[in-house]
């Protein structure tokens, strides 16, 4: 089985579409994860529905969602395209933003158990030991939480690359642009002579998800402890 | 005078209050299980705040008219009954983790010799038994610069050998730093070794 030129610019594009899109959601996916961990302000319930919503709603829904806020004329796409010049629409970059918004909730929940997990007894001797609180969250909090960020960061990076619905109804399908590697077997599947680029690419898929959780495995066992992701 | 405390907190239906002053020494805290020692130490520590009152030590304010320094700023040597090692530490770094607040009036080489840390420095702290993990623990607090200590029933989950070598190296800290000291227990017999003053601290 030999990957055609096609099949390989549909791996190039899924690839930098869901390193970006996870990537661009890695700060905003820890900082909201550790505001649900351990803020105490009102309206958390509701910003983790809100972070959930992507898990729960038809995908098809989050994107039409998407296609009104960063439309050429939604609110956030008119000023996108008004200050920066930058539009989303029918571009990769849409693809990541609607690989990252359907990361989130997964990114968020892993990394959310895994702040909570942290015994916050070792801030407190950390704290007594003379570490401002900077220093007791960089030397502490984060390392001891880390197992659970690659996590996140892999599921994000895993559903990134199986991203489908809200994708398709974002930014259509774009060869080259916004056709990832499930559009792309979609549209394979609708072609009489399709199938042999449906095997290969379902091959790819399966390979690259099993290979992204082995080694996000070995990456939190190689730093010690009892820690793992499987 | 080393310790002056005046506190109260209510934490939950529990009502712990303590109004002591004491001396030079190692002052014990000594009460039931229950009864709001470590509560005691944390407000202390500035890692519980009280509801109201004052506590200075060695002179300094740590908490009271308007005063309420953060933990880091208190300069208490702290060590918890369950040691509390940074379990993604190794022991040397663990021990050295306090260290950068100022020098301390002993330095890692006296510490690892008078606690006999020599073979566990590149262990990690789930490797330790009980009595090693304290040992490290003390360790630590004491290269952190403390201005005083405090130690949470350090020898309670710990056999008598282990305990009476721990008890031995306390009285050495008593002795040769001359660090005020404030000692939890619950066990008579410990606070009469090591205590020049009691407080019975009372549910």
């Amino acid at each position: 089985m030999t990957l055609t030129p096609d099949d390989w610019e549909v791996i190039r594009l899924s690839l930098k579409v869901a390193i970006v899109g996870v990537a661009a959601t890695l700060p905003i996916a820890f900082a909201l994860a550790y505001a649900l961990a351990r803020g105490r302000f009102p309206g958390r319930i509701l910003l983790d529905a809100i972070v959930h919503l992507p898990l729960v709603l038809p995908p098809v829904v989050t994107g039409w969602i998407l296609l009104i806020l960063f439309g050429r004329t939604g609110p956030i796409g008119a000023w996108l395209d008004h200050v920066f010049g930058v539009t989303l629409m029918f571009r990769w970059t849409g693809a990541a933003l609607a690989a990252a918004v359907m990361a989130l909730p997964l990114m968020v929940r892993a990394m959310r158990l895994s702040i909570e997990a942290v015994d916050r007894r070792l801030e407190g001797a950390a704290r007594s030991l003379g570490a401002g609180r900077w220093r007791t969250f960089a030397t502490i909090t984060l390392p001891l939480s880390l197992p659970g960020i690659l996590a996140g960061l892999v599921l994000g990076f895993a559903r990134s690359i199986g991203e489908f619905g809200a994708t398709i109804s974002f930014v259509s399908n774009i060869p080259g642009q916004t056709r990832t590697l499930p559009i792309a077997i979609y549209t394979a599947l609708q072609l009489p002579e399709g199938e042999g680029a449906v095997v290969r690419l379902a091959c790819v898929s399966v390979a690259l998800s099993l290979g992204a959780l082995i080694a996000s495995e070995w990456l939190v066992r190689r730093q010690g402890g009892r820690a793992h992701v499987l | 005078m080393s310790f002056e405390v005046e506190v109260e907190k209510r934490l939950g239906e529990a009502e712990i209050a303590a109004n002591f002053t004491s001396g030079r020494g190692l002052t014990a805290l000594f009460g039931p299980s229950g009864s709001g020692k470590t509560s005691i130490l944390n407000m202390i520590a500035g890692l519980l705040t009280p509801d109201h009152g004052r506590i200075a030590v060695g002179g300094e304010l740590l908490f009271g008219n308007g005063v309420d320094l953060p933990p880091e700023a208190r300069h208490a040597g702290y060590v918890f009954q369950d040691a509390r090692l940074f379990p993604h530490l190794r022991v040397r770094a663990n021990l050295l983790y306090g260290a950068r607040r100022g020098t301390s009036r002993i330095g890692l080489d006296e510490v690892v010799d008078l606690f006999g840390l020599e073979r566990l420095l590149t262990r990690w702290p789930r490797t330790l038994s009980g009595g090693e993990a304290q040992r490290v623990a003390i360790g630590r607090a004491l290269l952190s610069n403390p201005h005083f200590l405090l130690l949470d029933e350090p020898l309670a989950s710990l056999d008598q050998a282990r305990a009476d070598e721990i008890m031995t190296m306390i009285e050495r800290v008593r002795d040769e730093l001359e660090l005020p000291i404030l000692y939890v227990s619950h066990n008579r017999a410990e606070v009469d070794r090591l205590a020049s003053q009691v407080v019975p601290i009372r549910r």
